[in-house]
């Protein structure tokens, strides 16, 4: 299998890039809340990534990430023609969506890409969908165009109030729900203290909230138990049970901590690799 | 059992071969196999000890009843590529059976010189000429017709015919067993299999120090050889279901032999702490990921000075000893039970005990304590002692009241064994299940409740062993041949 870069398009420099990579069979089963797994080389490791976007038509899918490690710094060197040495899926159980009314998608950073998906989805499904997107400034604003072309309202809050509204995501949020008693469900992705802050937010409301867990994972099939996470006092495992789960269960300090499990090492491939690129021995 | 010559058991008989093994204290600074395997003087002369017996009780302690005594009898006459042919009738993997059955609760259980040991020097190694047999004879094999002969111990096999299609679901030791056989009668067969390397738990449950991955790779080659495409990171049930590829894509059988994938956990507080993990993901990352290479791989291992694995089969041993090459400085094996109980293969309990790993018997995890941070800091431990027999025969261990213990540790290897991973089970209409959420498949020919789809191996009997699933595999394979071939075979 050929799994070609069809096209990169660099979101924020450095930072985060778009990928559309040619794979058939991925997109013709993909559903939003799906994602895969890709490996870049040989030795290289299972990457999970939320699709942020499918195209059964053409055969492709839509991935996004931010550069952290290692492994994500060599997924950004790789340009359009080149194709990855592995990519499966689609994985983890599909977003639950039905018609309902308003959802509130809430996405943060790189998270919105994923989000995007799935306000996509509850569009399709004639649902009425209000995006919230927040960013540290305008430039880093995330598929804002994209929401727009199926949203009816798109609110932008960034921390240093380039645009939209000055401040968290969370404040917009709470205001809407203050504002709109219609609100059947609140979607959100993005970083764990994000998530965690978006339940709290919409806890008092009762309103029904998922958010989108991106545990670290190996084989993303059920088999290691490495994305276990607490849920509702119970264990589950967020490639097979999830990715998915009520914001309102989940134990987020718990998976802080988890993710946190291989820091040292991560930084030891991070420095390797930064090493390798400034003395010109490429990848 | 009268079948032994009387004047061969009068006189003390040559002990067993001893195997070439690497030492404990240079073996545990490696990732190499530890047993180096006979060498030709060696398989002689062990061969040589068989003394077949007109009624070889070595072959029903086969679980697949081997012809061992046609095969031994074949390499006493020096005749190696016989002596493969004889294992390849039977065993579609006779170079990772040798090495990992459990010998000698199977056929070398059942050798009739292993009934008196102090006079006949042991049962005959079955496994150790198993592996020599397979071994020597790939090594030799060369030229054109090499894949047949590998796989069949034949010189030629049958043209690949493009409208006789099979799937086979995952690529561990049950589908390819299927994939061999019907691929030497001609019969096209795709291999799906949701890792990005193909072999199942002989990639990434079992280590390199017990099974190189050349040896899987070895069979695989000779299959791609014979026509059978190989296409990894296809999750069945997630990118297919079985219903597409028979009404879709012309597949006319299924064989799924996805293997028992889930991990089980304790359910002990403390379990979702920095430093736990199960076997499954312990082994996944050191040997599918090659994490015992990092940072030359990616895929980064957890490391610790005190290292507690629980559980007493062939995972655990595999995990402790791995444990140790990764530079522990204590690994305990944590078990219930005794060692008179342990379900691991004894050459594994052996030389995980040559190597250093103790044993914590007779207790059973109750807590994991982690630090403020969550990070693992101990393990207590509720002491056991033994009971009666249960239903399996083994004692059953009983909790001593308010006697418990702690132990020690940063890193805990859980290994208590594995359910069955719902994905494809949950997408497959029809398929019936037992109570324990295993496929219900014939017991003669492994077709399920699902006409022309067949199941074999973990996901039939739940955690097996590798020869059990390659047996499955063949029995099916059979019945499918007979299906599609029909006069023809």
């Amino acid at each position: 299998m050929n799994y070609r870069i069809l096209q990169k398009k660099v979101l924020i420099p450095g930072q985060t890039t778009l990928l559309v990579i040619d794979a058939p069979h991925v997109a013709k089963k993909a559903k939003p809340g799906n994602f895969v797994i890709l490996r870049t080389s040989e030795k290289g490791e299972r990457i999970p990534l939320t699709i942020a976007d499918c195209d059964p038509v053409a055969g492709t899918v839509t991935i996004v990430f931010l550069v952290v490690g290692k492994s994500s710094a060599e997924l950004n060197t790789f340009e359009e023609g080149q194709a990855l040495h592995d990519f499966c899926g689609p994985l983890g159980k599909a977003t639950h969506i039905e018609k309902q009314g308003t959802v509130i998608c809430v996405g943060g950073g790189t998270g919105v890409a994923a989000m995007h998906h799935i306000a996509k989805g509850h569009a399709a499904m004639g649902n009425r969908v209000v995006a919230v997107i927040g960013a540290r400034n305008k430039d880093l604003l995330l598929f804002c165009s994209e929401l727009g072309s199926f949203c009816p309202e798109v609110l932008v809050a960034t921390d240093d109030g380039s645009q939209g509204h000055h401040g968290f995501v969370t404040e917009v949020l709470k205001k809407r729900l203050e504002e709109d008693k219609d609100v059947s469900e609140v979607v959100a992705i993005g970083p764990v203290p994000m998530m965690e802050a978006v339940a709290k937010v919409t806890k008092p409301f009762g309103v029904k909230t998922t958010v989108s867990l991106n545990a670290i994972m190996v084989d993303g099939i059920g088999m290691c138990g490495a994305c276990r996470c607490t849920v509702g006092g119970e264990t589950k495992f967020a490639c097979v049970d999830g990715p998915e789960f009520d914001g309102h269960e989940v134990d987020f300090g718990e998976l802080r901590m988890r993710l946190s499990q291989f820091r040292p090492q991560e930084q030891e491939s991070m420095q390797l690799f930064q090493h390798k690129c400034q003395c010109g021995e490429g990848k | 059992m009268s079948a032994t010559p009387e004047k061969k058991t009068a006189k003390k008989m040559t002990p067993r071969t001893d195997m070439p093994v690497q030492p404990p204290f240079a073996r545990i600074q490696n990732y190499l196999e530890v047993a180096v395997g006979y060498t030709e003087a060696d398989a002689m002369a062990e061969a040589a000890r068989c003394i077949q017996c007109k009624k070889p009780g070595c072959r029903q302690g086969c679980p697949v009843e081997i012809d061992i005594k046609g095969f031994i009898g074949q390499l006493q006459k020096g005749d190696l590529p016989g002596a493969y042919k004889v294992l390849r009738e039977y065993n579609s993997l006779p170079a990772v059976c040798g090495r990992v059955c459990p010998q000698e609760t199977q056929c070398e259980g059942m050798c009739i010189l292993g009934k008196n040991p102090d006079k006949t020097g042991g049962p005959v190694a079955i496994g150790r000429l198993e592996r020599f047999v397979a071994d020597t004879f790939a090594a030799r094999l060369a030229g054109g017709d090499a894949a047949c002969m590998q796989i069949t111990g034949e010189a030629a096999c049958r043209m690949t015919r493009d409208d006789l299609k099979v799937a086979c679901i995952g690529a561990g030791p049950s589908s390819l067993t299927v994939a061999g056989y019907l691929a030497s009668l001609g019969i096209k067969v795709t291999v799906f299999e949701a890792l990005h390397e193909v072999g199942g738990v002989l990639v990434y449950g079992i280590p390199e120090f017990r099974l190189p991955k050349d040896i899987v790779r070895r069979e695989v080659d000779a299959m791609r050889d014979l026509g059978v495409e190989f296409r990894t990171n296809w999750v069945g049930g997630k990118a297919f279901t079985i219903k597409e590829l028979m009404d879709e894509e012309g597949f006319k059988a299924v064989f799924i032999g996805v293997g028992a994938g889930l991990p089980q956990f304790m359910k002990i507080p403390g379990e979702n702490s920095i430093g736990v993990f199960s076997a499954n993901e312990y082994l996944t990352r050191v040997n599918l990921g090659r994490a015992y290479d990092f940072p030359n791989y990616d895929t980064p291992i957890f490391k610790a000075d005190e290292v507690c694995v629980v559980g007493g089969g062939n995972v655990a041993m595999d995990a402790a000893r791995t444990a140790l090459r990764l530079g522990a400085k204590k690994v305990s094996i944590v078990y219930r039970r005794t060692k008179a109980e342990m379900p691991a293969r004894l050459e594994e309990l052996e030389h995980a005990i040559e190597e250093g790993v103790a044993l914590e018997l007779l207790c059973a995890p109750l807590a994991l304590n982690a630090d403020e941070n969550k990070r693992l800091a101990s393990m207590t431990v509720q002491n056991m002692k033994l009971g009666e027999p249960d239903a399996s025969g083994r004692c059953r261990p009983e909790p001593i009241e308010g006697d418990t213990r702690t132990i020690p540790c940063q890193l805990v290897i859980i290994a208590v064994g594995t359910k069955p991973n719902p994905i494809l089970l949950e997408a497959t209409k029809g398929l019936a299940l037992n109570k324990r959420g295993y496929i219900e498949a014939n017991p003669e020919t492994g077709e399920t409740s699902i006409h022309n789809v067949f199941a074999g191996g973990d996901i039939v009997t739940g955690a097996a062993t590798v020869i059990s699933a390659m047996g499955a595999g063949r029995k099916a394979a059979k019945e499918i041949a007979k299906r599609l071939l029909g006069t023809e075979l």
